[in-house]
């Protein structure tokens, strides 16, 4: 299951980085978001995919979830998602007002 | 005791939340702000002190004893930064209403400068490499609002680029953060380090720490990753610029700092070359961007860069001489950065344009506004008493030390190089004949009062830097004995 989600979130990488590489705004902000789902998926992962008791810490629990990257990839979820749509509004601003979403064109020059 | 290590982040978190009911009340709000930068400056020297004195302090929030809760760490290194950057946000505040119009004051500029700086206080007293990340996106989420602030179509375009490098290199960070929670089970810097130091396989923890570099170095603007950071930087408003400036980049110094000495010096052979040349060519670009400027504030900009190259040689030296000047150059740098920026947006403002070869003959209508520069620039470029010259001195004699004269000679020929790009930039638009047209000249004395304020502390770092370096020299002892940060973390924890 470990190397199933591995491979998954690598794939998730992959087209991240290839939407970030496009040149339209709205593609690369698609990107940025498949990469945060990308590293959730491997937090996720690295804590061990294994079914078992909610981890209360009582005597004999042997077998149990860790709560921890689970509480990491909450934190970041609520951070990506935010940034995720700050990121859209700015971007909906900056095409408004520079009137392209061509990130060729918005490359600018040294005199402004 | 122990819930004196919240105020760092407590303080500017509810002044911020404050500064956002009274947004429509700007002489209220002004007022306010300097009040709460005030309190937060005091507070801070009153910790520093306390620090200095009692040792450090450990919170271990809601007592969850250290390595299973969030602990938040006030040790001499963290304090003296929180220090500093609470002078910065003084100034800032002060320098604000000279620059920013009352218009964008109203849209929660003052709330923005202190969630900014939440987050840069948080990221230095965390103990926790998750919370440390967590503190990155606070500051980085103030910071794109002070960057879009005034919704300029220059600032619009620029932002989108720095937002999404930020992006990129926050969820670098998670991945790095997933990476080492799979090999040593924990997130708690402690703990990191302690098992760190007893794994039998420091190949896995280089990779990384390489890993974790590269993500620092983006925020930090080393080479080759600089490339988002001087147009960037330019374009806010120039308090704005002088934050970022000041802060930003020094956050993920600090974390390079704090982490490589803690927990990734398994394989010094690597680690340290990678610093070294990371180093050594971040001073070399740096200082050739800002030669081939020829905009006072991208001159301004690039000059951040080769600052970062001496603290990260710093890094690479790793020894008692090295950590002390990378140590003393962030502390000066942070304050010499915030005073440049702001002189660089003083004289754009005058002049009405930024391009060095449209000034000149400045010196004339502003002389203090002149000479503040040079004495900035000389601070800048480390000329003998100023507090440049101390960090280059300790940093020059720990390369001798470890043999590295190739950083020597490279870090001598870029202090050459940046007196050269500011002395030129200083006789462009002070010296020769012509006035440059004179606008808005009745803000200026409120301008240069602030500045002022910061010059005083460059010029105390240099000449009164006997009192201050051997605190420096005892952090960076400390630095080098991991033990001793590991011991004041978990001593409840075993």
């Amino acid at each position: 299951m470990e190397i199933i989600m591995i491979v998954l979130a690598g794939i998730l990488f992959g087209f991240a980085v290839y939407n970030i590489l496009q040149k339209q705004l709205l593609r690369i902000i698609i990107g940025t978001a498949l990469l945060s789902h990308a590293a959730h998926l491997f937090i996720l992962t690295m804590g061990k995919l294994k079914r078992g008791a909610a981890p209360i810490l009582t005597e004999g629990t042997e077998n149990y979830t860790d709560p921890l990257p689970q509480a990491l990839i909450l934190t970041s979820i609520v951070i990506s998602f935010g940034v995720t749509s700050l990121l859209l509004v700015l971007a909906y601003r900056a095409v408004k007002t520079n009137g392209t979403d061509n990130m060729e064109e918005l490359r600018g020059n040294e005199h402004d | 005791m122990t819930n004196l290590a919240i105020l760092p982040i407590l303080i500017p978190f509810l002044a911020g939340i404050l500064l956002a009911f009274t947004h429509n009340r700007i002489q209220l709000t002004r007022r306010l702000a300097m009040v709460f930068a005030l309190i937060h400056l005091i507070a801070m020297g009153f910790l520093l002190f306390k620090v200095l004195l009692d040792g450090s302090i450990v919170l271990e929030a809601g007592d969850w004893i250290a390595p299973y809760g969030i602990i938040l760490v006030l040790d001499p290194l963290s304090t003296l930064l929180v220090l500093t950057s609470s002078i910065i946000l003084l100034a800032v505040v002060w320098y604000a209403p000279a620059s920013v119009s009352e218009e964008q004051e109203g849209f929660y500029f003052y709330t923005f400068v202190f969630l900014l700086v939440t987050g840069v206080s948080g990221a230095f007293v965390t103990g926790d490499l998750f919370n440390l990340f967590v503190f990155f996106e606070v500051l980085l989420m103030a910071s794109y609002a002070l960057i879009t602030h005034g919704g300029k179509k220059v600032q619009l375009r620029e932002s989108i680029k720095y937002v999404l490098i930020n992006l990129f290199s926050s969820m670098l960070f998670v991945t790095a953060v997933s990476y080492i929670y799979a090999v040593l089970g924990t997130v708690n810097m402690a703990q990191l380090a302690e098992r760190a130091a007893a794994t039998d396989q420091p190949g896995i923890i280089t990779t990384v720490a390489i890993l974790l570099f590269f993500v620092f170095a983006t925020k930090g603007a080393a080479f080759p990753l600089y490339y988002w950071m001087p147009h960037s930087y330019i374009v806010p408003n120039p308090v704005v610029s002088a934050l970022f400036g000041a802060l930003l980049t020094k956050v993920g110094v600090y974390s390079l700092i704090r982490t490589f000495t803690l927990i990734f010096h398994q394989q010094p052979e690597i680690i340290d070359q990678l610093f070294l040349w990371v180093g050594n060519l971040t001073m070399l670009f740096g200082v050739i961007g800002a030669l081939a400027s020829r905009n006072i504030k991208l001159i301004v900009a690039y000059n951040i860069i080769p600052a970062i190259g001496f603290m990260l040689v710093g890094i690479g030296i790793f020894n008692h001489d090295g950590l002390s000047g990378s140590i003393y150059y962030l502390l000066q740098d942070m304050i010499v950065k915030a005073a440049l920026f702001l002189l660089a947006g003083t004289i754009a403002a005058v002049a009405g344009t930024a391009d060095i070869n449209k000034m000149g003959g400045m010196i004339r209508s502003h002389p203090v506004l002149g000479w503040m520069f040079f004495l900035a620039g000389l601070v800048l470029a480390g000329v003998p008493p100023f507090s440049g010259f101390i960090g280059k001195l300790l940093l020059v004699r720990g390369a001798f030390e470890k043999g590295e004269t190739v950083t020597v000679i490279i870090m001598l020929l870029t202090s050459l190089l940046i007196l050269l790009s500011i002395v030129r930039a200083f006789i462009r638009i002070f010296w020769g004949e012509g006035e440059t047209a004179t606008q808005q000249t009745r803000h200026s004395t409120r301008r240069l009062i602030p500045v002022g304020f910061l010059m005083l502390f460059t010029v105390f770092l240099g000449v009164g830097a006997e009192a201050i370096l051997p605190t420096v020299q005892q952090i960076a002892d400390y630095l080098l004995n991991p033990q001793e940060y590991i011991d004041l973390v978990l001593k409840g924890g075993r």
